[in-house]
């Protein structure tokens, strides 16, 4: 995935717990989480046919990636007959070298970026960077990121860390115009964004985006936002491109009456969002490519239990109901995808073998609260759960498991067991020693009865 | 084997044998609205734009006053009685103008949205996005109760531009801030 992120290092755990101690971040956190919270319930709770939107959501996606292929294939053809251009790109490389070429061939040298967490997710910015083209991020919170050097860490409000203090800070000190007496206001700071923006909009030739739909029967793409930042890259320059991941598609048109409804109530939690722009190939003589992302996809397709995570819509309601979340942050997925939906699909797309990934399937309480939240029913734990016996796990975990297996598999072993276990209880350490202690440091082995509870029953039958 | 059919194939291997799946549409295909101006008016309300409720011979009038001194990018198709406009399509064109006035291709009450296809008296997307203030004209026979009614009146091959209100952003704090890059004040006035 993301090249930024590669570097990352740690586990899931180790990052939560340094995260943690920022009590600032903690803040910052829970009160974004609840506000946005709030919101959703407030808004969900106005549709009386929610969960029948609901289901219908979750039926359309699957059928999306039942038929995958069909769907790709249509969705081709529609935008070609429409004057687009269509382009594929199996992985992230792929797909930067398509962009990085298709910008190349307009000899413009700086492109503006709709907030995307496809093109996040390749590491785009870098690898333009690489051929020496500059890609501006436009969306607010993705600019306070790019301007402080930072990392995201919410699918919706990336720069959900940060405070008005912060992001003042970071205006004036990478902004070339900021304006004169820039207060910490929202509103002050909105409008040194829209200055800073402005002239760029007018004058850039060429624009990169994402979509939250594609709409195969039609070839039409849809891009939901909120500040008109998306507007400007879509409408005004003369080339776009737009990398979408091959999992966005909707068979129908009729279909995005479903998910207008399940959208932006999930994800800002209001009735609609203030802007959604629908084009299909190329409209007012601009030229247009898409370029259809696999980086990973269909391995994920592959897995019976693990594909439902492609449903996702990337609305980010789970993050904000999850407790983990709420006190670890995004960074410390390590990943563009954080909270529960990143616990399953970033070691899903990514594979399993660092020790990040692989803790990821950890980074939950099962609470299920996510499940609920999921406005396309994927069934999170459930992922998790899977996800966690696919782990490799370290071998003398591995060896205590066999031996435990062993054990709980046989009556009489476990009966034997068990009496050895209980003749020594005296012995048994309230703290285990050595590595053994990662358990009981946080929490309390069980006290060993006097008599398991198999042998009571014998006893008292026979009595 | 290129990408495309390698992805193709690698689709195929995966959801082969999967189960097939039907989709339920449960949900409501239109709301009972009594009062369907009052809602939208009510909604679009919500986002702070700002809503008048005209009757139709009024119309013209009302937005003379609306206009006042402003030069408006007034796209064509729209009656004759309206105010009359300044042409422009160049960005510099429309960065310099104050306004624009257009029409609309559907409304929905339930969300207080309004829908722009580029037709007649609704101008080129540009259009209703660089000037800074929009005046939009909604007829009451434009307007339907929910989405899904909004859907099937429009048409795909058309590039589409659904508003619920002005420009806005939440990203510092989660504080709401209207106005960002699109028109940051959205006026509209609904014809009974």
């Amino acid at each position: 995935m993301s090249s930024t992120f590669l570097g990352m290092p740690g586990s899931f755990p180790k990052n939560a717990a340094k995260a943690v101690q920022n009590s600032q971040l903690r803040y910052n956190l829970r009160k974004a989480t609840h506000t946005i919270r709030g919101k959703r319930a407030n808004v969900v709770g106005e549709l009386p046919d929610w969960q029948e939107l609901r289901a219908a959501g979750k039926a359309i996606k699957d059928e999306t990636l039942r038929h995958l292929d069909r769907y790709l294939v249509q969705m081709e053809e529609a935008v070609t007959r429409a004057g687009g251009h269509v382009h594929w790109a199996r992985d992230a490389d792929e797909a930067n070298r398509i962009v990085g070429e298709l910008i190349k061939a307009t000899g413009e040298t700086e492109v503006v970026k709709v907030k995307s967490m496809a093109t996040q997710e390749i590491g785009l910015n870098e690898a333009l960077a690489a051929q020496g083209v500059t890609a501006y991020e436009t969306d607010l919170a993705e600019l306070i990121v790019q301007l402080g050097d930072d990392f995201p860490s919410h699918i919706l409000v990336p720069a959900i860390h940060r405070n008005r203090a912060e992001i003042r800070e970071i205006f004036l000190d990478k902004m070339e115009k900021v304006p004169e007496g820039l207060t910490d206001e929202p509103r002050a700071l909105a409008e040194a964004a829209r200055l800073h923006l402005r002239e760029r909009f007018l004058k850039s030739k060429v624009a990169i985006s994402g979509a939250n739909f594609m709409v195969a029967e039609t070839g039409t793409l849809v891009v939901l936002e909120s500040e008109g930042n998306g507007r400007m890259c879509l409408t005004l320059p003369e080339t776009l491109i737009s990398v979408v991941g091959i999992e966005k598609l909707l068979p129908a048109w009729r279909d995005l009456e479903v998910f207008l409804q399940l959208l932006p109530r999930s994800s800002t939690g209001e009735r609609m969002n203030p802007y959604t722009s629908m084009w299909t190939g190329s409209v007012e003589g601009q030229d247009f490519h898409l370029v259809l992302l696999d980086n990973g996809r269909t391995d994920v397709l592959a897995d019976e239990v693990g594909r439902q995570a492609l449903r996702c819509i990337r609305c980010s309601a789970c993050l904000n109901v999850c407790p983990v979340y709420e006190r670890a942050g995004g960074h410390a997925y390590g990943s563009v995808y954080p909270g529960p939906i990143g616990a399953i699909l970033t070691p899903q797309l990514r594979g399993m073998s660092s020790e990040l990934d692989a803790s990821l399937p950890y980074a939950s309480s099962l609470c299920g609260a996510c499940f609920e939240a999921c406005p396309v029913a994927i069934d999170i734990p459930e992922v998790l759960v899977d996800l966690r016996a696919k782990v490799r796990h370290k071998p003398a975990e591995r060896a205590g498991m066999r031996v435990a297996g062993w054990i709980l598999n046989d009556q009489v072993r476990l009966a034997k067991a068990q009496r050895l276990a209980t003749r020594f209880r005296k012995l048994v350490p309230k703290r285990l020693p050595g590595p053994l202690s990662a358990w009981t440091d946080t929490r309390d082995l069980p006290d060993i009865p006097e008599e398991s509870f198999r042998d009571w029953w014998e006893r008292n039958e026979r009595a | 084997m290129s990408a495309r059919e390698e992805i193709l194939a690698k689709v195929r291997r995966a959801v082969a044998g999967a189960p097939e799946t039907s989709v339920p549409r449960g949900y409501r295909m239109s709301n009972q609205v009594s009062d369907l101006v009052g809602l939208f008016a009510e909604r679009v309300d919500d986002y702070r734009a700002v809503v008048h409720v005209v009757p139709a011979a009024e119309v013209p009038g009302r937005l003379a006053e609306l206009v006042g001194e402003r030069r408006m990018i007034v796209p064509e198709g729209l009656p004759a009685d309206w105010p009359r406009g300044i042409g422009g399509t160049s960005v510099a064109e429309l960065d310099a103008a104050d306004g624009v006035l257009t029409g609309c291709a559907v409304a929905i009450a339930e969300t207080g949205t309004i829908v722009l296809d580029t037709g007649p008296g609704q101008g080129r997307r540009a259009q209703t996005l660089v000037p800074d203030y929009h005046l939009c004209v909604v007829r009451a026979d434009q307007i339907v109760s929910g989405v899904p009614e909004a859907v099937a009146r429009l048409d795909p091959a058309r590039p589409l531009t659904w508003i619920s209100g002005p420009s806005a952003t939440s990203d510092i704090e989660l504080n709401r801030v209207e106005g960002v890059h699109g028109p940051r004040t959205l006026e509209v006035v609904i014809s009974t």
